[in-house]
């Protein structure tokens, strides 16, 4: 219990992805929470590379995982983009309705 | 024992900010919850020694994302009671999926065990901590073995910037603008002209 072992880190992440999962599911309608959520799960894969990084001793993940930051900072910044464009047209920002955006 | 408090007290507040984000009925506490997740995240990264990744995750997640973030929900004027009527519908089936989903990942975890000849298969070995600090030991890799994923980083940052402006660039009308082109091209007949005034008649 107080020798912090690798399944304690992988149990955390795996807690966290569960939540962002269920973010998402939850929170249908509101696509900023469904940003957040992704946000969670990939901070629980970020979790997860640096946990085995640490433990292997093997430096990649750590290079990976900025990587997975930079996707993630880009994810966001577009994301964002498309919501203040959605949000301009309709006056509104459920996703129920986004797919009057076709074509 | 001061690695483990240390670790629980990260965790605990890490996923308890999370349920927060997910549940809370204000996306501005929602957004601010995951700045504290981000952090306590940050805390578990020093913790495996990761102070590099740790510093970034609090200067690019908190310090960039989670303020533009911010900024969006709090520009946009929505209606988030409107948004939050159908939670009660999801949740049976988010439910479903967040006991499906753990449950599939411990049977994974309960038949998993490290190969024997893992050690054999890493590639760029962490350094002694006394002797190459972490930020020295990734950027020894980060720009020579995985220079092109740097660029590739780059490259990646670049596109979502450039789609960002495309996407929210509009032209307006009813803006009044300077043209320098169409003032150098103005011609003196365009602009003036001479009228020729009757005495006592005026224009």
């Amino acid at each position: 219990m107080l020798e912090i072992g690798i399944e304690h880190y992988l149990t955390v992440a795996a807690m966290l992805f569960t939540l962002g999962v269920f973010g998402i599911f939850l929170n249908r309608k509101n696509v900023i929470i469904i940003l957040l959520s992704v946000e969670l799960i990939l901070l629980a894969v970020n979790i997860n590379l640096v946990a085995f990084s640490s433990y292997m001793g093997d430096m990649v993940g750590q290079i990976f995982t900025m990587l997975i930051l930079t996707v993630a900072a880009a994810e966001a910044s577009i994301g964002l983009a498309i919501l203040v464009v959605y949000f301009r047209n309709r006056g509104s920002i459920a996703v129920e309705d986004i797919h009057l955006m076709k074509g | 024992m001061i690695i483990a408090i240390c670790f629980y007290i990260f965790a605990t507040i890490l996923i308890g900010s999370a349920i927060m984000v997910v549940f809370s009925k204000n996306p501005v506490h929602s957004v601010l919850f995951l700045i504290l997740a981000f952090f306590n995240a940050a805390g578990l990264f020093v913790l495996l020694g990761a102070e590099f990744v740790a510093m970034i995750l609090v200067i690019v997640y908190v310090g960039a994302v989670a303020v533009m973030f911010l900024f969006v929900v709090m520009m946009l004027d929505i209606n988030f009671t409107e948004l939050r009527k159908g939670v009660q519908d999801y949740l049976p089936v988010g439910l479903l999926i967040g006991f499906i989903l753990p449950v599939e990942m411990a049977v994974i975890a309960g038949g998993w065990s490290m190969t024997d000849g893992i050690a054999s298969t890493i590639t760029a070995a962490t350094p002694p901590v006394n002797e190459v600090s972490n930020t020295a030991a990734i950027g020894s890799i980060l720009y020579t073995d995985y220079i092109f994923l740097f660029q590739l980083a780059g490259l990646i940052l670049l596109v979502a910037m450039i789609g960002a402006i495309v996407l929210t660039h509009r032209k307006r009308t009813g803006v009044k603008k300077q043209d320098i082109g169409k003032q150098v091209r103005r011609r003196r007949h365009e602009a003036f002209e001479a009228v020729d005034v009757k005495p006592g008649q005026g224009i």
